[in-house]
This record gives structure tokens, C-alpha cells and sequence, in this order.
């Protein structure tokens, strides 16, 4: 079965799609979107590639073993709830400033972005689990 | 001039209720997939409106999402016509 034009849009698409996820992840704090909705467009863009190509191929594409995901997703968050225990002050406690990077410049960062890392990566790992584990069943 | 969004406004939802007929009606499956595929994007049209009567800009993220929401279900239910299955273990078989 020949699917051309399927997997030519995919290749051009898909990378459009894992921008804007990146896109929802970075303007979560000011604007609409952050871990939870960008975890899902992202996962939306490995549902499309194995779409169009097959579970064989996609998992030669992304090597990634998605259980691992949500395992390094969850110390992610625990580990930035604990961070805060380091320097006296409770559980979950965030901090913020200004840093300067040295192509960036001075750049505003805060601990909340990785606690988002961690919900994003689970969500990742979630969803990716659960399509692929229905998807190989016979 | 807000009449204007509010005609279109109107307009749109008369096409997602024509569409609606299609999929009730549409005696192929394919019929009612391609019905469904346009009232995501009309939807999407309709997003923009009300953001254009709300005047905010918080919902453009939400349009370009019905988009990749809608394509993707639609490559979805095209496969699993034509193959009888949605993602295949071995492409080589």
C-alpha cells in the first residue's frame, strides 16, 4: 500500500506540531496552556507518525521506553517539591529570579517550570503508553 | 459592527446544522467522517469569532488545536476504513 502523500504531510506536519506544543509548554506561566495540554499535543504528534507509519518503525524513531517517562516525570516533580526542603522552607515551596545566560541574556526562571516538565513528561508517558499498549494488542 | 460577528456567527452555526444533517443522514461512513471533519473546522471558524466578540486573544492557541485535533481524527477514521485497523504492529507484512 502505497501512502505517499500521508506520510510526506506527517513528515512537515509533525514537526509544526511538536513546536506548538513547545510553544504551549514555555507560555503556560503568562498565557494559556503549560504541562498538561502540551504533554497531549506532543503525544498527538507521535499518534500521527504511528498513523502513518507503524509501531516497528516509530519505536526505531523515538527510542524512548515511555514507562521510563513517567517514572523521571514524577522525580521531576518530587524532586522540586524537595528542593525547597534544602534551603528551610515547606514542601513545594518555589523559587524564581533572574539569571544571565550567556546567549540569552537575563532571562526570568522559575522552579515551576520544572515541576511543568515533570507533569508534561507524565502526560507524555501516559498517553503514549496506553495508545501503544491497545495498539499491539492482538 | 458588531452585527457583522453576529450574522457570521449565525452563519456558521447554520453550516455546523447542515452539516449535522450530513452525519445523521449520510448514508456512507465516509459521508459522516467528512461532515464531522468540517464541523471541527467550523468550529474552529467559530472560536474565532466569539474571540473577536470577546475581544481576547486567549482563545487563538485553541483554533490552531481543533486544526491538528481534527486532522489527526480524521487520518484516524480514514485508516481504520480503509485497513480495518487504526495503528499496525509491522508495516511489512
Amino acid at each position: 500500500m502505497n501512502e505517499l502523500i500521508l506520510r510526506t504531510v506527517t513528515a512537515v506536519v509533525t514537526f509544526m506540531i511538536i513546536l506548538f506544543g513547545i510553544q504551549l509548554f514555555f507560555a503556560g506561566h503568562y498565557y494559556p496552556g503549560g504541562g498538561f495540554i502540551a504533554g497531549l499535543v506532543t503525544a498527538g504528534a507521535i499518534i500521527l507518525l504511528l498513523l502513518a507509519f507503524d509501531i516497528k518503525t516509530v519505536r526505531s524513531m523515538i527510542p524512548i521506553s515511555y514507562r521510563t517517562l513517567i517514572g523521571i516525570g514524577l522525580l521531576f516533580a518530587l524532586g522540586t517539591g524537595l528542593g525547597g526542603l534544602l534551603f528551610d522552607v515547606p514542601f513545594l515551596t518555589h523559587a524564581h529570579g533572574h539569571v544571565m545566560l550567556p546567549l540569552l541574556g537575563d532571562v526570568s526562571l522559575h522552579t515551576a517550570v520544572l515541576f511543568d516538565l515533570g507533569v508534561y513528561l507524565v502526560v507524555v508517558g501516559v498517553t503514549m503508553t496506553i495508545i501503544e499498549t491497545i495498539g499491539e494488542d492482538e | 459592527m458588531m452585527v457583522v460577528f453576529n450574522v457570521a456567527l449565525t452563519l456558521l452555526s447554520l453550516a455546523v446544522i447542515c452539516f449535522l444533517y450530513r452525519v445523521v443522514k449520510g448514508p456512507t461512513v465516509a459521508d459522516r467522517v467528512i461532515a464531522l471533519d468540517a464541523i471541527g473546522i467550523c468550529l474552529a471558524g467559530i472560536v474565532a469569532v466569539l474571540s473577536i466578540i470577546l475581544e481576547t486573544s486567549v482563545f487563538l492557541e485553541i483554533i490552531l488545536l481543533i486544526g491538528i485535533l481534527a486532522f489527526l481524527g480524521t487520518v484516524a477514521f480514514a485508516k481504520f476504513l480503509q485497513k480495518g485497523v487504526v495503528i499496525e504492529r509491522d508495516g511489512n507484512h
